[in-house]
């Protein structure tokens, strides 16, 4: 048993486990079988890098036409910091409770599983809102996305993942009802791996629009 | 409140090589709790730099993407668990050839827009042509 646990550590370039993954990967086979939890997550990671060139694209277009405001008002007019604070720290504080979440997983405590999930969708749900009362607070002050090519960019770019985050709030539900209905059986424990890949994913590319979009909008 | 050793030892008996890890939950939360004291510290000191009069003003930008990269790796090593190690290359290499990507999209974006809106001629200038 420690002979396969060193030479699934150490020996096996195909063991790119996530974290402690590795120390279980040999139950059966002689150590060069990769176990179906390493390639879904490494699959699930080549997607996840995918996304985030797409989201390259959409950053890279609204750094173009940041200074293209039509007369408009710019970031500096629009963007209210203290709001931004809170939506930033709901987003991180989820990501947190995410990670306690997928621990519970892991070890079978329902408690920690379903009170952090239910602690992530309340964090998440609470900055859907914010972000959505931001939205309407300058659709109705006439600042919508036809306004000028800057804002078309802003709500490309921030609607865009205030969208991954709506549907991962649906994944976080689902996967509560599914372990609620199957158990914590090896494939839930997959998606529940990808679901908390996917939201991580989606704290770091808010920590790129914070900075990018309000603290330099505001600076400027 | 956790029922947990009986299903795991069934799921044990006859689980595929795919089967789910117990992991050491105690250094587990450590490194989420790590992860989050950095990230806010990050997170923090970002939000006071946007704002204030104490640095010179042009390095702010500067100062901001460095922490903000910061952070991603906080967030990458401490959240997403990629590490340096050798259980890790593959997802460090893809990792690598993402961030070569972004590089080239945003970099290479930026830099022709703002060639060409350097060499393009100014705007009241293009209006008198098309009267």
């Amino acid at each position: 048993m420690s002979g396969f646990q060193a030479t699934a550590g150490h020996g096996d370039p195909h063991s790119l486990g996530h974290g402690a993954a590795r120390e279980h990967l040999p139950k059966h086979g002689g150590g060069h079988l990769v176990s179906k939890r390493i390639v879904t997550g490494y699959g699930f990671w080549i997607f996840l890098l995918s996304d985030i060139i797409m989201f390259s694209a959409f950053f890279a277009t609204y750094a173009v036409l940041v200074g293209a405001t039509a007369d408009g008002p710019s970031g500096h007019d629009l963007f209210d910091l203290r709001n931004v604070g809170v939506e930033t720290a709901c987003l991180l504080l989820s990501s947190f409770t995410c990670g306690i979440a997928s621990i519970g997983a892991m070890t079978h405590r329902s408690l920690w599983f379903y009170g952090a999930m239910t602690a992530t969708f309340v964090l998440g749900a609470a900055f859907v809102g914010l972000e959505l009362r931001e939205f309407a607070g300058m659709i109705a002050q006439g600042n919508g996305p036809s306004r000028s090519a800057f804002l078309s960019a802003f709500f490309t770019l921030v609607g865009c993942h205030g969208m991954h985050v709506s549907l991962g709030l649906l994944w976080l539900l689902t996967m509560m009802a599914q372990v609620y209905a199957k158990g914590y059986r090896d494939d839930i424990l997959r998606r529940i791996l990808c679901f908390s890949l996917f939201w991580h994913a989606l704290d770091i590319i808010w920590v790129g629009l914070f900075t990018v979009v309000y603290l330099m909008g505001v600076g400027q | 409140m956790s029922h947990s050793k009986q299903i795991n030892g069934v799921d044990l008996v006859d689980s595929a090589p795919g089967d789910e890890p117990v992991e050491d939950d105690a250094h587990g939360l450590v490194a989420y709790l790590v992860g989050l004291g950095l990230a806010t510290l990050l997170t923090a000191v970002s939000f006071f730099i946007a704002r204030t009069t104490l640095v010179w003003p042009p390095s702010i930008p500067v100062a901001l993407c460095v922490l903000a990269i910061a952070q991603m790796g906080v967030h990458l090593v401490f959240f997403l668990h990629i590490t340096t190690g050798p259980d890790n290359v593959n997802n460090v290499m893809a990792l690598a050839f993402g961030v070569l990507i972004v590089l080239l999209v945003i970099v290479g974006s930026l830099w022709i827009m703002s060639h060409m809106n350097h060499n393009m001629m100014p705007m009241d200038q293009i209006m008198q042509m098309q009267r």
